[in-house]
């Protein structure tokens, strides 16, 4: 019986021949990445009363992205404390408000297929899309690992979840996650592992791919991976990463599954998910009237290049309805000089677009852009819980960054298709 | 925490009980007794108010869904509650509980249990016992050697301790 590539990279971690599910290991920890949220913050005090300095802070990575920029008193101490720990404790892989954690990491090259990694964040599983097995843990479980370098875990099963076929004009892979969030429901992985395969998947360039990674802690899942591909080596190519075992890191023919899901992309509608879960999702169809105050293109799995242009794609002669805001906080510095250098940000500013900084902002409730009570958001980012963007009294509806857009446009929850199809036709 | 605590009353909430109303984002750069004040008030505004020391949360499946924002378990801890029994939880809140000295115990009877029941926990024999109801449930018992980081009040205070043991023997 063979094993996953989530097996492997554990075994591998493990310093094991091989490890089956449900077996408990301790892992040596390839690379550890925290944020100003739960990042020094948190650790300083602990690790001042332990005694102890990081094992080894050439293998930690730190983001400011939550606090950025500061909008006050306490946001602008929490970010000077990260500043000073970073320089006292000698991190040099540090990205002060440079963009959003999960997005920073793979285009700075920390990741390459094979590694084992924590982050002390909970869309950690995002680097999945690289072939890395890289999860979630809390802020002392990371203190834990920043004294060990070490971490232990229970071996997840792991479930795959194929989708044939192609994605339509005017798809995302948002739309295959909102999809997933109702057919898969958020407790059946139960902190196992989601393999993603198929052609519809091995279609899709690497941003696209991290929102299905990024989106397994939707699921439930501990992490998400893709077995790294040509487009992979390519894109590691690109930021000066060189994977010449990549082909290695695949999970064998023979591995054993915990379940094997198949979807057709190709007859898959643009998802909605209506508050207050991403579970509660419906192709776009099913929301005929719904009025919205903000829409917000934004977040590690909704503000990459890619989501720019899709917005772009709809709005690009077009301008915002009147009695809707649009705000877009693309996801990392580099993200917003590229799609400067392509035209894309004008083409959304000119649509009426409110540009923000790069950094989690209003997604987590943490910035500017929150909701007061009763409004109604819709949003390319990847939950909707009650409260989370701001007053519990809010309405945050999920869809893909052409919903997001297409819905800008006409002020209510929109199928961008027509709206793509009308631009073709001109 | 001791092996085995109670009586203490049941709150009881739903499935899928997120990190989001656990610990609002909106609140997270405060102090953690600012925070706490608003643990769970999307779900229940009264709930901070009204748990005192020795409580038991109880809910339905995927308990602490969402952030790996371990204020979700330390809130509960600073209101004094002393276990969460779910039919389900969410990994990285479970591994949250533990390193932070709260019990998560999963339980496939939490349905059973309702609002103000008085409920004592022994997590070493895996055993809910409802003294309202006169009822025993069986639950996942917690393996003693995360039972022992609970007991010394989460990895953070059972670091210190094998740090201090260290050192002797060197």
């Amino acid at each position: 019986m063979g094993h996953t590539l989530a097996e492997k990279i554990i075994a591998r971690a493990a310093r094991r021949d091989s490890v089956r599910p449900g077996e408990i290991v301790t892992a040596k920890v390839d690379l550890s990445m925290v944020h100003d949220s739960s990042g020094p913050r948190r650790h300083k005090p602990m690790l001042e009363q332990l005694g102890a300095k990081p094992w080894d802070p050439s293998r930690i990575v730190v983001v400011t992205d939550h606090y950025v920029p500061a909008f006050d008193a306490e946001s602008a101490a929490i970010l000077d404390l990260t500043r000073k720990w970073v320089r006292e404790e000698g991190v040099d892989n540090f990205y002060d408000m440079e963009g959003i954690c999960h997005v920073i990491l793979p285009e700075r090259g920390h990741l390459r297929p094979g590694i084992f990694a924590v982050g002390g964040d909970s869309h950690s599983p995002t680097a999945g899309a690289w072939g890395c097995f890289m999860f979630g843990i809390g802020a002392t479980e990371m203190c834990g690992v920043l004294v060990t370098g070490e971490i232990w875990l229970k071996v997840p099963s792991t479930h795959l979840v194929r989708w044939t076929g192609r994605l339509g004009q005017g798809l995302a892979a948002k739309d295959v996650m909102l999809a997933l969030c109702r057919n898969l429901g958020l407790g059946t992985v139960k902190y196992g592992v989601v393999e993603y395969t198929g052609s519809a998947i091995a279609a899709l360039p690497m941003a696209e791919r991290m929102v299905l990674t990024n989106m397994a802690a939707e699921l439930g899942a501990q992490t998400g991976i893709i077995a790294p591909d040509r487009v992979t080596v390519e894109a590691l190519a690109a930021v000066g990463v060189s994977a010449p075992d990549a082909s290695s890191w695949q999970s064998d023919a023979d591995a054993s599954y915990a379940k094997v899901w198949e979807f057709d992309a190709s007859v898959l509608q643009p998802q909605v998910a209506a508050p207050h879960t991403p579970e509660n999702s419906a192709p776009v169809g099913d929301y005929p009237d719904v009025r919205i105050d903000q829409c917000y293109i934004g977040a590690c799995t909704g503000a990459k290049l890619e989501d720019l242009r899709m917005a772009a794609d709809i709005l690009r002669g077009r301008k915002v309805a009147r009695h809707t805001r649009l705000l877009v906080a693309p996801a990392s510095q580099r993200i917003t000089a590229a799609a400067a250098a392509d035209g894309t940000l004008a083409v959304l500013t000119e649509a009426g677009a409110i540009l923000m900084p790069s950094g989690c902002g209003a997604c987590a409730g943490y910035g500017a852009g929150v909701l007061a009570e009763g409004e109604v958001c819709l949003s390319s980012t990847a939950r909707n819980f009650k409260g989370r963007m701001g007053h519990p009294g809010s309405k945050v509806y999920l869809g893909s960054a052409y919903t997001v857009a297409a819905s800008a446009v006409t002020g209510r929850v929109t199928d961008p298709r027509p709206l793509l199809a009308e631009k073709a036709a001109a | 925490m001791s092996p085995q605590t109670g009586p203490g009353r049941a709150f009881v909430f739903g499935d899928n009980v997120d990190t989001d109303a656990l610990a609002p984002g909106v609140y997270m750069k405060g102090p953690i007794d600012a925070l706490a004040g608003h643990c769970l008030e999307s779900l229940d505004p009264g709930f901070a108010a009204s748990v005192r020391l020795g409580d038991i949360v109880v809910g339905g499946e995927n308990f602490g869904m969402g952030s790996s924002r371990e204020q979700a378990a330390m809130v509960l801890r600073q209101l004094g509650v002393a276990a969460v029994i779910a039919r389900s939880f969410a990994g990285l809140f479970f591994r949250n509980c533990l390193n932070l000295g709260l019990a998560p115990l999963e339980c496939p009877d939490a349905g059973r249990i309702l609002a103000g029941d008085l409920l004592t926990v022994d997590p070493v024999a895996g055993r809910i016992t409802n003294r309202t109801r006169s009822q025993t449930y069986a639950c996942e018992p917690i393996p003693a050697h995360l039972l022992e980081m609970v007991s010394d009040g989460g990895l953070i205070p059972h670091l210190a301790k094998k740090l201090k043991t260290q050192k002797r023997t060197s």
